[in-house]
């Protein structure tokens, strides 16, 4: 069986793989692209740590399949940070001890980014609401709505 | 597997027609590739129906709103003259799953997966709207609510793909709202769900209406004892008791993980007053 | 070792400051590597097929269609497994949980494997393995497993640890008991009494890395394993007793772990995936589903605990009685006996007596979560003390201090009490503002206390000190919640130099000696023992160097604020060396410093949390809404306040789901159906309040800073409290957990009839 070409880019870079029609964005970023980034935590939705951009929407990227990437724009944790400078949400995760174990935290930097990109100063419901689909474990949720607090603060430029 | 990703309708209904195997339409994916996931479907062939042009957008014609099949919820949520003709319709579809799934995710997409717990169909029935069919003779138009037939079935033919929903133009003076309930606050199936959606009068009377409930039968249930428990009224707490009982007396639930019969009973005529509350003060009342 | 481990008072410089982590750019950039994430050349998919049935004999395996599809290059079966477990039950019960024997105990048991080249091409392979089954009768719950009916689940079973022996197989594995005094004498001194029989839900812990890894087996012998786990070295030696491997020829390599909470402190996948390899030749990979961790990894006992308490009108408790009945899957564990020891060990009792039951039945292996089986003992116990001090017509909280334990208290379970935290936390409670916070209609407030004993055990610790005065730490215990920094903290305030000087790692199985797991908040605690001995060890060397530098005796050089001193006026005014400079002589002085440690950390300091909780609740619908928590809890001393602080709100979350939402629902047939993050209900954000907290430090005596662990008893209080909230808001005693809304209408409407 012949794999499906696909031309995509990826954090601004162009990028092309062949994929099986069953694979999902998330196993051809992960197995094929090496951007192991976005994690699996469930494969069907529940728990957001698989996050990424397409197109200006944020999806679980292991609800898309490889072959809908054809043209699309993705963005990935992996260029999240410009270059040696973290994103303000990448360092007040960390200055805030927004993560223990860290497995969902890109899919949580992925989602604050797109949600604070929506809503430059969101209410802490909305922040709550705008994060319900990624699931952490370790945290209690305490330290992220923090983190995601103040670096919306420091982008507004208060 | 194959995937196709067609340009237009024509030649999307000609792959779904001539499909030998298992054949599925793909718009927002948010429940198919969770099922191929689970292995519950391995399809031969999928059908990608975001490249039709049009499909993605949303029209506001003289006689109401036309939403097309590739259509995410999120866009629907920020459509701003939809969500003010039918904010209980976008609620309801701005109610299914994360952010992450809003993005994908369509209400005909919801609709066609037939499940009896789906967010938007209640909503939709509540509103009379009707799905666009197209097929390999043509085009053909249905109530929302006769789509689905039985839990995962559906009245869609050989090569028929539903192209779009349609919203009548709102009467001034109407309202509609959506309630669920689910254990938690966000990234649940409904356990039982309500939909109302009516027109008042001059006098704030309640003039025509339409209750739908979601997750307490096989398909969705329109309950016309439950409308006309409120018509006729300004929704005083007799008439929104009555509209409860009815409501509670049409269900057909069952026990699951999700919810058990009396919850479910006892729940639908709560929502239904809930969300009849909204409504009648979204049409103006007081 | 002669370490001497006992609290100094101290002024601190590092310890108790709140630095960033050493791994959190890593984490925040997408770099970190968790099990999931390695790769090896050549390295082949695995998959294993489970069993549909809860219980079923396995009559017979075909694999000969699997293994002969293309692309296929191993089926393992329990016949590649053979027992070589020498008697060892314990062991022997691993073995058969990890690959089926003669029976399929449990709807997701693991019955064959393969390894193929892609994952599309082992999945085929599963569907090709012809199962034989007789299905037998199941049974699924706590209660009707013990039961005369109830199909017995290990044919052999007669119940340990009573006298005589039974004549009869059981399901109840195993029979404990503690306590002191004369319960029945005391029931007779009571006022008031209450009795009642509660119930909690199996519950997962829910971490959202699925178990994975990557095995490569060689010909000569020689295996890695990459895997996620708390427990390198448990993991190593399990594998190589179960595969018949030197354990010095294994190396396991900790990745970073996403979550464990217990659930990665046992073995479920990795010696299939060693066996695949084997058989193959090739590297194996083996990623757990999110399905499959529900249905075949380890969640927490169901249970069902009767519990009787007595006390006077001036609210003395005079006996306290229960009886837990623990489920552990279809394999025997010590799940009820630690609910036994933790039921009462907040209070101090004149007359108490626990007694667990270990009971087998057909679901999943149970395996340790966050302070494995305390939780739900305390919301028997904390439930029935709520509601005994509503007879009594007294506070809560004072109720709670008059009977609280203190030092010289003996515990129920045994031992007497050094100083310990439950009054302090209790009167913390008593002070804080949440307790005047204002309640509104349909709301309740809630509190409750909670107990664990915290764990010390094997540890050993390597420093290195670079030619450039930085300094490695690599210890043996896996960093599940920030502990890589703490370990640093602790080696920088033992060696008088800047965090920012140290860097934490966590070694490889063939790199350290043996470290038991992280699990019973052991991490830092013994750890940091074992750094600090390394540094002491360290700074020893450091002085021998200084004083060859200055050619004076050993005992005259001083280590001070990361120097090394003369303090005899005889030297006159040699200038202080500091660590970077006698580093950087290292080369002419006696080759590299380094400090190395090995020890057994005894003496983990109990630990006891006081939870309060406000909630709402529906009446119409039954559903709960938490708007208020507050955690106070006893740190022995906090190393890094910010990362305690998150051990004792994550702690609470996970709590708050369990009261909640969680539990894991069978249907007749035996099968779970709700294998998933949609229908196994953990907390999403936009359900929980901020949780507040508060660390008390009451030194541990047996630790040189004073600290306790601090991981596992924030999770003992919530179910308890949230309980009590409920009650408070809604009338009505809940005595079942999860408190789920269709539970809390039922009996909301139960009362009104």
């Amino acid at each position: 069986m012949s794999g499906i070409p696909v031309s995509t880019t990826i954090n601004g870079d162009d990028v092309e793989f062949l994929c099986q029609g069953q694979e999902t964005l998330l196993d051809v970023l992960r197995d094929r692209l090496g951007l192991t980034g976005a994690k699996e935590g469930c494969g069907t939705g529940d728990c957001g740590a698989c996050s990424v951009i397409v197109d200006d929407r944020l999806v679980c990227s292991c609800l898309v399949l490889g072959a809908e990437a054809q043209g699309s724009d993705i963005q990935t944790i992996e260029g999240m940070a410009n270059g040696e400078e973290l994103h303000p949400l990448q360092r007040k995760f960390i200055e805030h001890a927004a993560l223990q174990c860290g497995v969902c935290t890109p899919g949580f930097l992925i989602a604050s980014k797109d949600l604070l990109e929506r809503n430059p100063n969101p209410t802490e419901e909305e922040i709550r609401f705008g994060l319900a689909g990624n699931l952490c474990r370790c945290t209690g949720y305490d330290k992220i709505v923090r983190a995601v607090q103040d670096a919306a603060r420091e982008m507004r430029g208060e | 597997m194959q995937y196709e990703r067609p340009n237009t309708m024509k030649d999307a209904v000609g792959l779904m027609a001539k499909a030998k195997g298992k054949a599925f339409v793909l718009a927002g994916g948010s429940d198919l590739l969770v099922r191929m996931k689970s292995g519950f479907v391995e399809p031969d062939l999928v059908v990608d129906i975001k490249s039709i042009k049009g499909l993605d957008e949303i029209k506001k014609t003289d006689k109401g709103f036309t939403v097309g099949a590739s259509v995410p919820c999120a866009a629907m949520g920020e459509s701003k003259a939809l969500a003010k003709a039918w904010p209980g319709v976008v609620e309801a579809a701005n109610l299914i799953g994360s952010k992450q799934i809003q993005g994908r995710c369509t209400i005909i997409g919801n609709l066609c997966n037939a499940s009896p717990a789906a967010d938007s169909v209640p909503a939709l029935a509540a509103a009379g709207a009707k799905a666009v069919i197209a097929g390999p003779s043509g085009k053909r138009t249905v109530s929302v609510e006769k789509v689905v037939t039985a839990p995962g079935k559906t009245l869609l033919g050989k090569g028929e793909i539903i192209e779009a929903i349609k919203l009548e133009k709102r009467p001034s003076k109407s309202g509609d709202a959506y309630l669920r309930f689910i254990p938690r606050t966000e990234m649940d199936i409904a356990v039982v769900s309500a939909g109302v959606s009516l027109t008042l009068d001059g006098k704030g009377i309640v003039k025509s209406a339409r209750v739908a409930l979601g997750a307490v039968a096989p398909t969705v249930l329109l309950v016309k004892k439950a409308a006309n428990a409120i018509i006729g009224t300004k929704l005083e707490d007799a008439a929104l008791e009555k509209l409860a009982e009815a409501c509670s007396a049409a269900c057909q639930p069952i026990n699951d993980k999700r919810g058990t019969i009396d919850f479910r009973k006892k729940v639908s005529g709560v929502l239904a007053k809930r969300a009849a509350r909204i409504a009648y003060e979204r049409a103006g009342g007081k | 070792m002669g370490f001497d481990a006992n609290y100094e008072s101290r002024k601190f410089n590092s310890v108790g400051t709140r630095p960033l982590r050493p791994d959190g750019v890593d984490k925040v950039t997408g770099r970190a590597r968790y099990g999931a994430d390695f790769n090896m050349p050549g390295q082949l998919v695995g998959m294993i097929l489970r069993s549909p049935h809860a219980h079923a004999k396995i009559k017979k395996i075909d694999a000969s269609k699997a293994e002969k599809l293309k692309g296929v290059k191993a089926v393992v079966t329990a016949a590649d497994m053979p027992d070589l477990t020498d008697g060892d039950g314990e062991l022997y019960d691993i073995l058969d949980n990890c690959m089926a024997r003669e029976k399929a105990k449990y709807d997701g048991h693991a019955v064959a494997a393969v390894a193929a080249i892609d994952a599309r091409t082992a999945k085929e392979a599963l569907k090709l393995i012809r199962i034989d089954y007789k299905v037998l009768p199941h049974v699924t719950d706590v209660d009707e497993a013990v039961g005369p009916k109830a199909p017995l689940i290990q044919e052999n079973m007669f119940t340990g640890g009573v006298e005589p022996k039974p004549e009869k197989a059981s399901n109840i594995a195993n029979r404990t008991e503690y306590g002191h005094g004369d319960v029945e004498k005391g029931f007779e001194e009571a006022d008031f009494v209450v009795e009642r029989t509660y119930k909690t839900e199996q519950t997962h812990q829910g971490y959202i890395e699925p178990h994975a890894c990557v095995a490569s087996v060689n010909s000569d012998g020689t295996a890695e394993l990459w895997v996620c786990t708390q427990g390198h070295f448990v993991y190593r030696q399990n594998c190589a007793d179960l595969l018949g491997m030197d354990v010095s020829k294994l190396r396991v390599t900790s990745s970073e772990i996403g979550g464990g909470f217990g659930g990665k402190t046992h073995v479920w996948s990795e010696p299939v995936a060693l066996a695949l390899s084997r058989k193959a030749g090739r590297p194996v990979k083996l990623v757990m589903s999110r399905e499959e961790v529900f249905r075949a990894s380890g969640p927490a006992s169901a249970t069902s605990i009767d519990v009787k308490i007595g006390a006077k009108k001036d609210g003395t408790i005079t006996a306290a009685h229960a009886e837990l009945r623990y489920s552990c899957g279809p394999y025997t564990g010590m799940w009820a006996e630690l609910g036994a020891m933790t039921s009462f060990a907040c209070y101090d009792f004149k007359n108490v007596k626990s007694v667990g039951y270990e009971v087998l039945v057909n679901r999943p292996k149970t395996a340790a979560y966050r302070a494995p089986s305390a939780p739900m003992a305390a919301f028997a116990v904390e439930s029935a003390i709520d509601e005994l001090v509503a007879k009594i017509g007294m506070d809560s909280v004072k109720f709670r201090i008059k009977n609280a334990a203190k030092e010289g208290s003996k515990a129920s379970y045994g031992p007497v009490y050094g100083p310990i935290g439950i009054g302090p936390t209790l009167e913390a409670v008593e002070q804080h503002p949440h307790m005047k916070a204002t309640l509104g209609k349909n709301q309740g407030r809630g509190m409750a206390c909670g107990f664990w004993f915290n764990f010390g055990g094997q540890t050993c610790s390597d420093l290195n000190i670079g030619a450039d005065g930085t300094v490695t730490i690599a210890v043996g215990t896996i960093d599940v919640g920030g502990s890589r920094a703490s370990l640093s903290l602790v080696a920088a305030e033992e060696l008088g130099i800047p965090y920012e000087q140290v860097k934490a790692v966590v070694a490889d199985t063939s790199t350290l000696g043996y470290n038991d797991m992280t699990d019973g908040s052991r991490g830092t605690f013994s750890s940091s023992i074992a750094t600090i001995s390394a540094a002491r060890n360290a700074i020893k060397v450091l002085r021998e160097r200084a004083a060859k530098t200055w050619d004076i005796p050993l005992e005259d050089v001083f280590w001070e604020d990361g120097h090394a001193v003369t303090k005899d006026k005889k030297y006159g005014n040699l200038p202080k060396l500091s660590l970077k400079e006698i580093a950087a002589a290292a080369g002419n002085t006696g080759g590299p410093i380094a400090g190395h440690s090995e020890l057994v950390a005894d003496g983990a300091g109990v630990s006891f949390a006081t939870h309060i909780c406000d909630v709402e609740v529906d009446p119409e619908t039954g559903a709960t809404r938490v708007l208020r928590y507050t955690v106070v809890q006893d740190a022995g001393k906090a190393v890094h306040p910010t990362y305690v602080e998150g051990q004792y709100q994550g702690g609470a979350a996970q709590g708050i789901g369990w009261a909640l939402n969680e539990e894991y629902i069978y249907g007749e047939d035996g099968r779970l159906q709700n294998p998933g993050f949609l229908d196994y209900r953990i907390p999403v954000c936009s359900d929980l309040p901020m949780i507040d907290t508060q660390i008390l430090e009451i030194p541990n005596p047996n630790h040189p800073y004073g600290v306790r662990g601090v991981g596992e008893t924030s999770i003992v209080p919530p179910l308890a409290a949230i309980a009590n909230a409920v009650s408070n808001a809604a009338g009505v005693r809940m005595t079942h957990i999860p408190m789920s809304p269709p539970r809390i209408l039922a009996a909301l409407d139960a009362e009104t009839e």
